[in-house]
């Protein structure tokens, strides 16, 4: 059986069907995730305690994340027509019980950030230092509160396992004046903006670490979400 | 100023951070000062986040996730009403355990008024599933709820209060978090929670009535509540509890489904006081001061 490619994974998640409406919400990740599983981070279905984690913070939309999660044997595309059905482990939002591989359970924004500082400060707590954590979130999701507590103290912890993506597709009602970033950089957080589509720029800002600052990176989607 | 059972906590906790190296203790400014000789001992695993709520909730919730055992530590209007979602979510729905104490109960700080008050924390947690909620009713009590939890890996409450009785008679009689008949009679039950046990006591004196102790409310001791009524013609039950009136009441009504019974559910009231001055003052304006809860509770019974 040969590796499933990132052009495999459009054709995973139209298996998913039903009345899913976050479609654009769905493609606007499914760069990033397919960076991050292929050539990022440190873990695969065995989920070894020092592996790398990822948190999918914006948990709407998940068939991107369940695509990739799927073309790296976390989990069998067979449950994908179920998508969304009573039985099915596979929801519209995640849930870390039902579904191998995810490491929280989403839906209800602003909740991502705060458990991975959670989890960097629990790793670095037990001497697992060599495992690093990404949160992806939206722009939009920024608008929730607890963000900005966890945003202020993670730097402040000096989280350097931490890294946070954001997905910019300009979908904060009231926008971010100056760039999102700009509220990471305050606190002392590095930042880098890449293009979403731009899969070897998206690596090597993924790569980059600074010591004792934790580290954020903007994908930049051009299409607004019509998600809600 | 920290009361007695808050000094136990803290210094509880100190001495598990040294035995136990998974244990976590985070702080949101309040009592963190306790905590700087934890702090400076274990930098990694005594933590003051700041003003921040929420996040501390979910950093509990994404160090259990990490293998930790976390302890969060606010008073209780900060700890359970403000960051509620963060529990249901953050602890509940991500399958991991946490110990939540809180000082200051439902008037402890009766001169901070309404904001510094939580008579309905008990209630919020209930309609969580899972929890493991104490109410201790005396610093004893509340350490050994504590050890307990520490060495377990469940979501587990625990209510500290200045107010506290003379005795632990949680302690009594054995280990577990079963009632404890502290008075038998035959004209209804009483179940005293927590730090009212002493009041109750007094309120019911020379009235034929069993006194029931609960140090845990959450599961609720409904197999010891069944057998202290089983021999009594029509099942009375008043529930006297630290917190919002009438808390435990569908507890009651479910362990007597199959029996006819009254219940009386006395506690804190649901209307705001509006008042300050001392936790006395809040106990009688909320009828559990000793005279009020006998007067209640012989008019319940129908007994003089």
């Amino acid at each position: 059986m040969t590796e499933p490619r990132f052009e495999d994974l459009h054709g995973l998640m139209a298996a998913m069907t039903g009345d899913e409406k976050h479609t654009t919400a769905a493609t606007s990740t499914l760069d990033v995730l397919w960076v991050l599983y292929d050539r990022v981070l440190r873990v695969d279905p065995s989920m070894a305690e020092d592996r790398d984690r990822f948190y999918l913070s914006k948990g709407h939309g998940p068939m991107a994340y369940y695509a990739v999660l799927a073309a790296k044997g976390f989990i069998d595309p067979a449950e994908f027509e179920r998508f969304g059905a009573y039985p099915s482990p596979l929801g519209h939002h995640p849930d870390r019980v039902l579904v191998p591989g995810v490491e929280i359970s989403s839906g209800s924004l602003g909740h991502g950030l705060p458990l991975a500082v959670g989890t960097a400060l629990g790793l670095r707590a037990r001497g697992l230092t060599r495992s690093r954590i990404w949160v992806l979130l939206g722009d939009g999701e920024l608008d929730e509160g607890s963000n900005h507590e966890a945003i202020a103290y993670a730097a402040r912890a000096g989280l350097d396992r931490l890294n946070v993506v954001v997905i910019d597709n300009d979908s904060a009602s009231h926008g971010w004046p100056g760039g999102l970033e700009q509220r990471f950089a305050v606190e002392g957080w590095s930042t880098a903006r890449v293009d979403a589509g731009d899969h070897d720029g998206l690596e090597k800002a993924f790569a980059a670490h600074t010591p004792g600052r934790p580290a954020l990176v903007v994908a930049e989607v051009e299409e607004r979400s019509t998600s809600h | 100023m920290a009361g007695i059972m808050r000094e136990r906590f803290v210094e509880v906790t100190t001495e598990l951070l040294a035995t136990h190296d998974r244990l976590a203790l985070l702080t949101a400014d309040l009592s963190a000062k306790l905590f700087a000789g934890a702090r400076q001992e274990y930098p990694d695993r005594v933590l003051n986040l700041g003003i921040r709520e929420q996040l501390l909730i979910g950093v509990a919730g994404g160090m259990a996730l990490a293998g930790m055992r976390p302890i969060a530590h606010s008073f209780a209007p900060f700890l359970i009403e403000r960051p509620f979602e963060q529990i249901k979510l953050d602890l509940n729905h991500q399958d991991v355990g946490a110990i939540l104490v809180s000082a200051g109960a439902s008037y402890d700080i009766a001169g901070g008024g309404r904001s510094h008050q939580s008579p309905g924390d008990v209630a919020l947690l209930s309609t969580l599933p899972g929890w493991t909620v104490h109410v201790p009713g005396h610093a004893d009590e509340a350490e050994a709820q504590l050890r307990e939890a520490a060495a377990g890996d469940g979501l587990v409450y625990i209510r500290l209060s200045n107010q506290a009785n003379e005795r632990a008679h949680g302690l009594a009689g054995g280990g577990g978090h079963g009632f404890r008949v502290l008075r038998r009679g035959s004209a209804g039950t009483v179940v005293a929670v927590g730090p009212l046990a002493d009041t109750v006591l007094a309120a019911t004196g020379g009235l034929d009535v069993t006194v029931l102790y609960a140090g845990t409310v959450r599961p609720f001791d409904a197999a010891t509540l069944r057998a202290v009524l089983a021999d009594q013609d029509e099942a009375r039950v008043v529930l006297v509890e630290p917190y919002l009136a009438g808390t435990s009441v569908p507890q009651v009504a479910a362990a007597l489904s199959d029996r006819p019974h009254r219940v009386l559910g006395l506690g804190v009231g649901h209307e705001e006081v509006r008042h300050y001055g001392t936790p006395r003052q809040h106990a009688i304006a909320h009828g559990l001061g000793s005279a009020g809860l006998r007067l209640s509770i012989i008019e319940f019974l129908g007994t003089a």
